[in-house]
């Protein structure tokens, strides 16, 4: 259970060091289970198992994954809001063994951008009070002229007019209150931005925008980002790198091009076969493999590798052992014992997708 | 969308921005579009300026009595501006009016001490509860089952009899079980609030927890607090009359609306309706008026009418 996939075992030292190394992130959950005597123990919910992943600096990973996979639990362990178990290395330092204070110190180089851009920002604040927080939390002692001019900077570099910093965060549209969020993140000038499905919530223009806005600000400012999302065609124009999981294990990781034109684990298979092509004539022609059942319960996931119960080239010896993270290609892991065999399903996996 | 300014126009002094209208703005207009409510208010408003400002008025002081008058009060004592007992006399020969107004004032200062310290103390403690949760908020929150269960009105009346009736009692007894259901409904807030991702982001840009629950929880818990405190108001007053009423309460020349009722009650087969009629206009007028700006509040601050 706690082998984990741990092909780029150790990091190169020096300036080449990735500025996040995770190695055999854990997350468990105690769940209690319903209408349970106090003296019940309580059942184990594993939503990250054994995740590892390097993140260099100014690059950008995204994660994809179904709802449910962990993904949004792996932002969590490494911002440090849920515990975790394993290794979170920033710039070398083990986040989870910092002393509380020294955690906290350390998050003004850690930012993060939530799901539902409304629900992130606090009602009750103005949005310069709520954009200059980190600021006025890791840095006290800025004089208020500063901290004006640092979030109306912040503002306008994510395409906000200044002068709203008395308005409120429900006078905002969604797009708007990402923008918000954004210029949140960026006040700090932080070194790693988590994108936890910061589109998912937005429509599709506004989705466009933002992507763009990040893209941008990737470009200008060089943060690392970790850009997690359900949806692999945003991801993929984000991401330098994608990281599949499935059932909070890491299925797939490879560099964004090779993941979309190769994939070799079955489950990235069936993801990238069922984007939709922007052409109805086309889309209407490709074949169009479904994965049968559902995702299983993480209270119980299966033995072995977690997807066998859906892979369409499962074999009795999947049950066995959890499956390492193989090295299939440059700088590309795939966790599947048959990674090197077609999928049957997916045999004509379709590069029109690409 | 991508306006930006001209980053040689300095950006004009924060007061000079536009103004956004803030959820307490909001809430506001809404307030004042329910009638009721700010008939109520403006009730209440004339209520405290009796009880503040109505001995400026009396011609009698509260505790002056005027020994002609006891026994023939039924005819000398009624109600007249031309002997200057307004509200007519008590049983005693006191003037009804400043009586009135002194008990009006102090039941008024009852409900407000007794709220407030549900505000303050309850709404801190649910806070903190809630917010740390597990075994703490195990803990803080038996604790307040506990004290719940104790007769409030049986400790209260202890209180009174081992250390004597005086005020400053009377407050300690109300002020130390006003607060406790504030904590729950305080505490059940927080739960909700505390899962909310402004909450989450305020923890991953490094907020200290008692900042967060300051800054972030309490102005959230507000909405909801500051409905249950103006119908806690109303509730306080009550069971302050009822104490009084008991006998228990404040102690002579001092009254309250409820030790008035009381006297008034018990005179009422001698044809002095008034010394009952007066204190109890008042507490009624006062209760009403509390309730439907309780429920005004309720009804501009409620997230779901966003």
């Amino acid at each position: 259970m706690t082998v984990p996939a741990k092909a780029s075992a150790t990091a190169p030292a020096g300036p080449d060091r990735p500025i996040l190394e995770v190695r055999d992130l854990r997350v468990t959950f105690a769940i209690r289970p319903r209408g349970a005597w106090p003296w019940t123990p309580w059942r184990s919910l594993r939503a990250v198992g054994g995740v590892s992943f390097d993140l260099h600096a100014g690059e950008a990973l995204g994660i994809v994954g179904e709802s449910g996979s962990g993904k949004s639990t792996l932002a969590r362990a490494i911002i440090g809001t849920v515990p975790s178990e394993g290794r979170i290395l920033f710039e070398g330092e083990d986040l989870s063994r910092l002393p509380p204070e020294a955690r906290r110190m350390r998050r003004r180089d850690i930012q993060m951008i939530f799901q539902d851009p409304l629900a992130a920002l606090n009602p009750r604040m103005t949005v310069g009070d709520i954009v200059a927080e980190p600021l006025t939390t890791h840095f006290p002692k800025t004089p208020r002229a500063e901290v004006r001019r640092r979030v109306a900077e912040a503002l306008e570099r994510v395409g906000l007019l200044p002068t709203m910093i008395n308005r409120y965060p429900h006078e905002f549209s969604g797009g708007q209150c990402q923008r918000i969020g954004i210029a949140r993140a960026l006040i700090l000038r932080p070194k790693l931005l988590l994108c936890d499905e910061p589109v998912s919530a937005l429509d599709v223009s506004v989705q466009a925008q933002v992507v763009n806005l990040l893209r941008e600000l990737r470009r200008d400012l060089g943060i690392a980002m970790l850009f997690i999302a359900h949806d692999l065609s945003v991801v993929r124009h984000v991401s330098d790198r994608i990281l599949v999981m499935y059932l909070g294990r890491l299925m797939e990781i490879a560099p964004s091009r090779e993941m979309v034109a190769h994939p070799r684990h079955p489950y990235t298979q069936a993801l990238i076969a069922s984007v939709p092509i922007p052409d109805p004539r086309r889309e209407k022609a490709r074949p169009r493999p479904v994965l049968e059942g559902e995702l299983p319960s993480p209270l119980a996931p299966p033995s072995g590798c977690v997807f066998r119960t859906r892979c369409p080239k499962a074999r009795p010896d999947c049950a066995a052992e959890v499956p390492p993270a193989f090295p299939v290609g440059p700088d590309h892991r795939a966790a599947c014992l048959y990674w090197d065999e077609p999928t049957p399903l997916f045999a004509e996996t379709p590069a029109g997708a690409a | 969308m991508a306006l930006t300014t001209d980053p040689l126009d300095p950006l004009p002094a924060a007061a000079d921005l536009p103004q956004g209208r803030s959820l307490w703005a909001d809430a506001r207009r809404r307030f004042f579009r329910n009638r009721a409510a700010t008939v109520s208010l403006v009730v209440l408003g004339l209520i405290a300026i009796f009880a503040f400002g109505g001995e400026l008025v009396a011609q009698y002081e509260r505790d002056t009595i005027d020994f002609t008058l006891i026994g023939i009060n039924a005819t000398k004592g009624v109600p007249s501006f031309a002997t200057g007992h307004y509200f007519g006399t008590d049983q005693e020969g006191r003037d009804l009016f400043a009586r009135t107004v002194q008990g009006t004032r102090l039941s008024l200062l009852i409900g407000i001490v007794g709220s407030l310290v549900a505000v303050v103390v309850g709404t801190l403690y649910g806070a903190i509860a809630g917010y740390v949760g597990g075994r703490v908020d195990s803990i803080m929150m038996r604790i307040v089952d506990i004290l719940l269960s104790i007769p409030f009105m049986f400790v209260l009346i202890l209180l009174l009899v081992m250390f004597g009736r005086s005020l400053l009692m009377l407050f300690i007894g109300i002020g130390l079980v006003s607060w406790l259901s504030m904590a729950r409904i305080a505490r059940g807030q927080t739960l909700s609030i505390k899962n909310k991702e402004f909450v989450e982001a305020a923890i991953a840009t490094g907020v200290r927890p008692l900042t967060i629950i300051l800054r972030h929880i309490v102005p959230n818990l507000a909405g909801v607090v500051v409905v249950y405190a103006t119908l806690l108001i109303p509730e306080m007053i009550i069971y302050e009359s009822f104490i009084s009423f008991l006998g228990l309460g404040v102690q002579e020349p001092n009254t309250s609306l409820g030790s008035l009722i009381s006297r008034g009650a018990a005179q009422i087969g001698n044809g002095v309706p008034w010394q009952l009629g007066f204190p109890l206009f008042f507490f009624v007028a006062m209760l009403f008026a509390f309730y439907f700006v309780g429920d005004g509040l309720r009804d501009a601050l409620d997230p779901k009418d966003r």
